[in-house]
């Protein structure tokens, strides 16, 4: 790499090389472009508090005015004082279930499998690929997989466009960040562990069960927890597979005919729904919404925080 | 040794429980190949049926209504462009900027302190973004730059907030290639006499320059994926006339899929606007897998390197 600055102390003398050295008031240019890239950053930072301020003034009068209500009441788009976000709570809590019962054995059997058995076979490294690439594919395509898979072709046993339907899109969309998550958590497990229950006799299996799964189970669990953060903001897929936009009359079932034959709607579809309403009340309706959301994603993150920091392990 | 009762055989129950385990491991593997390879298959079967049954000369046209027959795709190539290209005006400054910084000058505590912001942002749902897009970015700023912009809906709007979006998968694919330059590298830079600055710009981004590539690359891949946003925020649901003004109305191929697909009964299930869904689908899909399989190569090689 070409670095010009020696050439320029060619002829220069000792005390001016000295001074051109230590002085650090010299380097303005260096100076100015590092806070230039602070500000960049901080750029980031300033755009979080333009957002939570915007969306603290703009709820205010649901917040202030009928919170309790706004909590309880159902999806309606069509009327901003009856709109509420009890429904939307209920379907992204039973579809976070779903995911978590379906995507998190599936993904975590396949990180043990990439990371403790397949070691550098030539199926490992395509399902390797495949798996990062899929981690990639727009959301909105998981949601034509859904339509087509669950909906239409699965229709029998999902009920078709029921909270299943997208329950488990939604764990196929989060299920190539469970794998890379848990591969990372399984790859930093010391390979001393698992020498040490191999040379005593374990099976393989009796290793990962007892001595590898235990020891990755913090990082696991923190992937696993952001895949579910994940989960509950997306709202494109569940668009196609029938998340509901107007208004939601079936929405106040008991929990097991909800699951079985009601539409179904998700906090973000919610927001979806208001957010294309035109009004000042609108607005407001559409910035709680947001702010509920942004509460529940603050919790299951800090959770993952808090159980990173609690289980952490250092070798 | 043969009276102590010593055995090195297994016995049957933990050899089979060993055998079936490894079997579902590995099923669970060939899981995620099955999800790509339905992807493909349902995506295929739907856009070419449409391709074929559709006349061409729909194909290109005036603008989107698929309700009307009107598949006009450079409509949608050319908002998704625009978005994008916005996107990337937004997230290319601020996330190598910030990756930049976080790497090469960030000391150790301040690093702890910033670098959670950004993954903050990245925790962002995208639908609060869009619902920021029309009642912050468009107001506050985009209408007040900009005489003539669309009050309510535009694609610029719309860009700004998938370039917010962006900004963490920038920073965060850059940071790891930056971090993955040896501390020789840098060291033998200092040795020579070069500032911080020089030795940044000169040593470390240009070995690092393929995962830096491989940065932009999936942020435009990631951009040009992101539906609600601007199915929120850039206006035109349903469809919208060709157009080439960023401060206008208009619409891309995601947020089309986003509006053929919900609460349309009397279209979802037949006809060809609701395969025109599967066809653009199909567009998107083999655009971004090429994205992100080459974003994935550049980011390989630097590993590779060092």
């Amino acid at each position: 790499m070409p670095v010009s600055t020696p050439q320029r102390f060619g002829a220069a003398s000792a005390a001016s090389l000295t001074e051109e050295l230590t002085s650090s008031r010299r380097d303005v240019r260096g100076r100015v472009i590092e806070w230039a890239l602070l500000g960049a950053l901080l750029m980031s930072l300033l755009i979080l508090v333009a957002l939570v301020v915007n969306l603290f003034q703009r709820s205010w009068p649901v917040l202030s005015g009928r919170l309790g209500d706004y909590l309880s009441s159902g999806l309606d788009a069509s009327n901003a004082s009856e709109a509420g976000v009890w429904q939307a709570i209920r379907g992204t809590m039973t579809m976070a279930v779903i995911v978590a019962l379906v995507a998190f054995p599936l993904g975590i059997a396949c990180a043990v499998y990439l990371e403790e058995y397949a070691g550098r076979s030539r199926l490992a490294r395509v399902t390797r690929i495949n798996v990062r690439n899929l981690a990639g594919v727009p959301s909105i395509v998981y949601g034509i997989l859904g339509l087509s898979i669950f909906v239409k072709f699965a229709g029998g046993i999902t009920g078709g466009r029921t909270v299943i339907s997208g329950g488990l899109t939604l764990a196929v969309l989060v299920l190539p960040i469970v794998i890379i998550t848990a591969s990372e958590a399984l790859r930093a497990v010391p390979r001393a562990i698992r020498e040490g229950a191999l040379g005593v006799g374990a099976t393989q299996w009796e290793t990962v069960r007892s001595h590898v799964l235990p020891s990755a189970a913090p990082g696991i669990l923190t992937g696993t927890v952001l895949a579910l953060s994940r989960a509950a903001g997306e709202a494109a897929p569940l668009l196609l597979v029938g998340g509901i936009t107007g208004l939601l009359r079936t929405g106040n079932l008991s929990l097991w005919d909800q699951i079985t034959e009601g539409g179904f709607t998700s906090m973000p579809v919610a927001i979806f729904s208001y957010a294309r309403q035109t009004g000042d009340e609108f607005q407001s309706v559409t910035a709680a919404a947001s702010l509920v959301l942004l509460v529940l994603v603050v919790i299951i993150n800090g959770l993952a925080i808090w159980l990173r920091n609690r289980f952490e392990k250092k070798w | 040794m043969e009276s102590s009762g010593f055995s090195l055989t297994l016995a049957s129950g933990r050899r089979r429980s060993d055998r079936s385990m490894r079997l579902v491991f590995t099923l669970a593997a060939m899981s995620t190949l099955a999800v790509t390879l339905l992807i493909i298959f349902t995506l295929f079967r739907d856009a070419w049926g449409f391709f074929i049954d559709v006349p061409k000369g729909d194909l290109w046209s005036i603008g989107w209504f698929p309700r009307r027959g009107m598949f006009d795709i450079k409509t949608l190539v050319v908002g998704s462009l625009m978005v994008t290209g916005i996107a990337m005006l937004i997230a290319v400054p601020l996330g190598l900027g910030a990756a930049v910084y976080l790497s090469e000058f960030a000391r150790p505590r301040a690093r702890k302190i910033l670098k959670p912001i950004v993954e903050v942002l990245a925790g962002i749902p995208s639908v609060v973004l869009g619902y920021f897009a029309i009642s912050f970015i468009n107001p506050q700023i985009i209408t007040q730059l900009v005489d003539g912009a669309n009050k309510a809906f535009n694609i610029a709007a719309a860009g700004v907030a998938v370039g917010f979006l962006t900004i963490p998968i920038i920073a965060s694919v850059a940071e790891d290639a930056l971090q993955a330059v040896p501390s020789s590298l840098r060291e033998a830079s200092f040795g020579l006499g070069a500032r911080k600055v020089p030795t940044t710009f000169r040593v470390v981004l240009p070995a690092s320059i393929s995962g830096v590539v491989a940065a932009l690359i999936l942020g435009i891949s990631r951009a040009i994926g992101e539906t609600m946003v601007v199915a929120i925020a850039a206006g035109a649901v349903g469809g919208g006339l060709f157009s080439t003004d960023p401060f206008q109305p208009g619409q891309t191929m995601t947020a089309a899929m986003a509006a053929l697909g919900f609460g349309s009964d009397q279209v979802a299930g037949s006809g060809l606007a609701f395969q025109s869904l599967y066809f653009i689908g199909f567009l998107l899909f083999i655009l971004t897998l090429i994205l992100n399989l080459l974003g994935d190569r550049l980011v390989r090689r630097v590993r590779e390197e060092y």
